[in-house]
């Protein structure tokens, strides 16, 4: 087994190495933070020019978990796209291929903060999705229980390799970023630490994924 | 001729020119000329004696001279003493000096209304020649000085200044070049350099040879380690006995720990200061100031004093481990001393058994007037992207007139039509084989000529000029209610390691950690004496291959009358319990240390062969499942280790099909990483982090690996990753060599199967620049060190 099972709010749940969660029980897939279109973004503002490949790239990796779980619904957890115009502007190769793995399943999208405002994509667009005991929204809400967010972009590092991460308090569980541009904030970073209650756990994703305390984490 | 108001000067000082001097001058017409002349022999003013020939007395307005240093220090430095003269003689000739510290309103007027002479470094210049009044500051010069142009010579640096003179050349197509090098060991190469179309060579009279010995020490040195801290009374000793000593260190962490314990054993408080490149510029200026006071009687220092600062007067330059090279060490002797007739004396001081023999193989060098170099090869692509991007920023430019304008610079005299235009075609369009940005491009073609789409990208593209790359950096300030006193920056992932109560050495004190706060490090006096070492982002000089060379036959002497007993009975201890490397043959020695199983494999191939043979060796240890998770490579051996031992180490070197499976290996390796990082940070595909940038959230940045599996992945032909491979090779010598090297000993393997490190591999514990190897290792290393923290707060491996 790759992944990582623990369970929030009593409901079991596994951390895939990939970055994505997987909600057995209501046979859901939920990414956060695809950030799809960031190069074209950056391009278009005068920036530097990067690889113009992360859509694919993001796509291929989804595309694989999709066909390794093959989920009723598929819950994406806000910015999906670096910014609405990033998602008008999606090549259409890629449109038709996201248009393919979104076929025949529930897709729920999640506003962001890059991405605040409906899609012209097809399936459903939400501030936020209650599901059971568990919340999935964007941006972790102090207080919140059972919640299930992105935004940080957390990563952590052990055995001084930095990698990207989940981190999962009692209450809450933080995403890391999906998407191939993106980068990260140390979870020990007082913006996420003071979210995470303890006993906090760092999930990171890579071949396998590890978990490991986050009092022993050096960030 | 001299004005006369200046001969009439130099004779007021009894000073008459040296026979170098009175050729530059009579050279003074010619379009490009090389100076070659020791420390001390008054390069400086040779190069600047026709300038002030021209200017004469009542000079017109414009700029005329533009002289370029590798170190801001220096071009202050040279204000002064410059100013001297054209003050002392009364010529109405106005110099200033522009660098990174120059103010915002002083670079403003500057433009506005140039000096005579402006002495600046490539950078400043690379940001005045983006601006587009450039023709129009330029248009008058006349003379181009290129200071310690052998120093420029050895890095990317010089690359985009020749590219520069070749811009200054067509605004100015009357400019005359000059160079001035210390003593170099190709001198026609580095004429090449500066003007390929022709340069003369003037040498100066190299002067008396050297006076340089090892200091001889009551306590022997230790066997590793690289303090130099036995030595301390001796070198106190010294340092009273002369007027002004210098303390070269090779690394600013050394300097600090050196100078700290000096200090503690200093009972007569002799005023002795610490320069390096990581103090703040306060400190910095504060022991300049001191020094140029003549009140300061030794210095600690780093490579930041390394090239010819004029600081007062310097009769003994200490050299404390091991010189790395014998050009540098012949460079820094030559600071002793400036008065020209006067031999120039220093000591070696090694710092621990192995420098010993380094110490005594530089000696025997520089006695043989041995000078070591390794020629540099063609321009780097990423460092013309760079200039094609400024170049764009000071108006469009017409690609033929571009090539062609390359083409007369000394590094890129050989460039192909086909490489340039890969060039313009990269910082135009990104050259990714999916045209993505035929509507976003950076540079568009419009009537002829290449000029930005977008008139604002000229800022970024001015902020992330330079081919420096430097390590993220944090600032440290002492902690207290008004800010607190600046005192020099760390490297980022050293301040990731402190937490609160971790105690450093910088600035020659000990400090307390206490947080990071807005991206500075906060910190507290500490009175303790036994700090945690800071590491920093010091210079780490490669041996070079003449040195290996002379260590490895000095090992085969029977006995060592010419060492010193302490590092006889060492090499003896090593012949007892292992043995020493031999000429034509590998010693191999396996043995197991705090957990880990090494690997050491003595080819005195140089730093750059063993690095390779590190890749090749650890790709082939991951083939056959021994786990390997790093490598160190010095110039003498490269050291593996990993979690199981190697019982049978033949296979690993063999010759045959080393090349099989190597390019996706290497592709993955640290090495490559970072060598992409620096060429796609100058080509100007990622933009340098400021601090603004950084403190605005970390998130929108990311890692620059990313973008490099992401082109090996999709664009394997990509411009960026040719760049890559090219100066990666480079950096670690071609397969042939290694191939060559493993063919030649083939079974002449010496294995040692040891109990314990070997005396000869001791050292290599605490070598830095360890590589670490992303294998299988690494998942299994991650998993132990999960588990065993999560066994710690009680919870089991749910797996």
């Amino acid at each position: 087994m790759t992944s990582f099972a623990f369970s929030l709010a009593d409901q079991p749940l596994r951390a895939l190495p990939s970055g994505a969660l997987y909600w057995p029980e209501q046979n859901l897939l939920c990414v956060a933070d695809l950030h799809l279109g960031k190069s074209a973004r950056l391009a278009r503002r005068g920036g530097s020019l990067l690889p113009p490949y992360e859509v694919a790239e993001t796509l291929t990796r989804l595309d694989a978990d999709i066909a390794a779980t093959a989920p009723k619904t598929v819950v994406c957890l806000g910015d999906s796209f670096d910014d609405m115009h990033s998602a008008a502007a999606l090549d259409a190769s890629h449109r038709q291929w996201l248009l393919r793995l979104m076929a025949g399943r529930d897709w729920i999208w999640i506003a962001g903060n890059h991405d605040p405002a409906p899609l012209d994509l097809g399936g459903s667009d939400r501030a936020e999705l209650r599901l059971g005991p568990l919340c999935f929204r964007h941006i972790a809400e102090p207080g919140a229980a059972g919640e299930i967010s992105g935004h940080y972009h957390p990563k952590a590092r052990l055995a001084s390799r930095a990698r990207p991460c989940f981190v999962l308090g009692r209450n809450r569980l933080i995403l890391p970023a999906y998407g191939t541009y993106t980068g990260g904030l140390w979870c020990n970073d007082p913006t996420i630490a003071t979210l995470i209650d303890a006993p906090a756990l760092a999930i990171l994703t890579g071949a396998k994924a590890i978990a490991f305390p986050l009092t022993g984490a050096t960030a | 001729m001299l004005p006369a108001p200046l001969l009439h000067w130099f004779d007021s000082r009894g000073w008459s020119l040296h026979p170098h001097q009175e050729a530059m001058l009579s050279a003074a017409g010619q379009p490009a000329t090389l100076l070659i002349a020791p420390t001390g022999g008054g390069k400086t003013l040779a190069g600047f004696l026709p300038t002030l020939a021209e200017l004469g007395a009542k000079p017109g307005p414009g700029l005329h001279t533009l002289y370029i240093s590798p170190l801001k220090a220096l071009a202050a430095d040279i204000r002064r003493n410059l100013s001297t003269p054209i003050e002392g003689a009364g010529l109405a000739i106005r110099v200033e000096d522009r660098t990174g510290d120059t103010t915002y309103t002083q670079r403003r007027r500057q433009r506005a209304d140039p000096p005579h002479i402006l002495l600046t470094t490539p950078e400043s210049l690379a940001l005045l020649l983006s601006y587009e009044d450039a023709p129009r500051i330029f248009a008058g010069l006349q003379r181009v000085i290129v200071d310690e142009i052998h120093a420029l010579a050895e890095s990317k640096r010089g690359d985009q200044l020749m590219l520069q003179l070749a811009r200054l050349q067509t605004l100015a197509p009357g400019l005359r070049r000059v160079g001035l090098s210390a003593t170099v060991e190709d001198p026609p190469a580095l004429a090449q350099f500066l003007a390929p179309t022709g340069c003369d060579i003037l040498t100066a009279d190299p002067g008396p040879e050297p006076d340089i010995q090892m200091l001889h020490t009551a306590e022997p040195p230790p066997w590793a380690g690289g303090g130099a801290h036995y030595a301390l009374p001796a070198i106190l000793k010294q340092v009273e006995a002369h007027r002004t000593t210098l303390i070269f260190h090779n690394t600013r962490a050394q300097a600090e720990l050196f100078f700290h314990a000096l200090w503690l054993q200093n009972s007569n408080n002799l005023p002795i200061g610490i320069h390096h490149g990581s103090l703040s510029r306060e400190q910095r200026e504060r022991v300049e100031a001191a020094m140029v006071a003549g009140s300061l009687r030794a210095i600690v220092c780093t490579g930041s004093l390394d090239l010819g600062i004029d600081w007062g007067d310097v009769d003994l330059v200490i050299q404390v481990g091991a010189p790395k090279n014998v050009k540098r060490l012949v460079q820094r002797i030559g600071r002793a001393n400036h008065r020209y007739n006067a031999p120039s004396k220093a000591l070696l001081v090694p710092a621990n058994r192995f420098e010993v023999v380094e110490c005594v193989a530089a000696l025997e060098a520089v006695q043989a007037h041995a000078l070591d170099g390794e020629a540099r090869g063609p321009g780097p692509l990423d460092v013309l992207c760079q200039h094609l991007l400024a170049t764009a920023a000071a108006g469009p430019f017409d690609a033929d007139q571009l090539f062609t304008e390359v083409r007369t610079a000394g590094p890129y005299a050989t460039l192909s039509r086909a490489d340039f235009d890969a060039c313009l075609d990269f910082t135009a369009t990104g050259g990714y084989a999916l045209r993505a940005y035929d509507k976003w491009q950076r540079l568009m073609l419009r009537g002829g000529k290449w000029g930005l789409r977008d008139p604002r990208s000229a800022a970024v593209i001015r902020q992330n000029l330079g081919t420096i790359i430097d390590t993220e950096t944090l600032k440290v300030r002492m902690k207290n209610r008004m800010g607190g006193t600046p005192l020099g920056e760390v490297e980022e992932s050293f301040a990731a390691t402190l937490t609160t109560g971790d105690t450093f050495l910088i600035g020659g004190q000990i400090v307390r950690y206490e947080g990071i706060r807005d991206l500075t490090v906060e910190v507290s006096r500490s009175p303790g004496k036994t700090p945690k070492v800071a590491v920093f982002n010091g210079t780490k000089f490669a041996t070079s291959t003449l040195l290996a060379d002379r260590v490895l036959r000095l090992f085969q002497q029977t006995d060592w009358p010419n060492l010193p007993a302490h590092t006889a009975h060492w090499l003896a201890l090593q012949r007892q319990h292992s043995q020493l490397p031999e000429p034509g043959r590998l010693l191999v020695e396996t043995f197991p240390h705090e957990g880990r199983e090494y690997l050491v494999l003595y080819g005195f191939a140089g730093r750059n062969a063993q690095q390779t043979l590190g890749l090749l060796v650890t790709k082939r240890m991951e083939d056959e499942g021994l786990a390997p998770l790093g490598f160190v490579a010095t110039d003498y051996a490269t050291m593996i280790w990993g979690l199981d031992p190697v019982l049978t180490p033949h296979s690993l070197l063999r010759p045959d099909n080393l090349r099989d499976g190597l390019e996706t290996w290497l592709g993955g390796n640290a090495v490559m990483k970072r060598t992409f990082r620096n060429a796609a940070t100058i080509a100007g595909l990622i933009e340098r982090q400021n601090q603004g940038r950084r403190k605005s959230g970390r998130q929108a940045t990311f890692s620059s690996d990313i973008l490099y599996d992401t082109l090996r992945r999709f664009d394997p032909d990509h411009l960026l990753l040719h760049i890559t491979r090219t100066e990666a090779m480079r950096g670690m010598v071609d397969f042939g060599r290694i191939e060559e090297m493993l063919t030649r000993i083939n079974d002449s393997i010496d294995l040692r199967a040891l109990p314990r490190v070997s005396p000869l591999a001791f050292p290599l514990m605490l070598e830095r620049g360890r590589v670490p190897v992303d294998g299988k290792a690494v998942e299994r290393l991650l998993e132990e060190e999960a588990a065993k923290l999560m066994a710690e707060i009680g919870l089991a491996d749910p797996a």
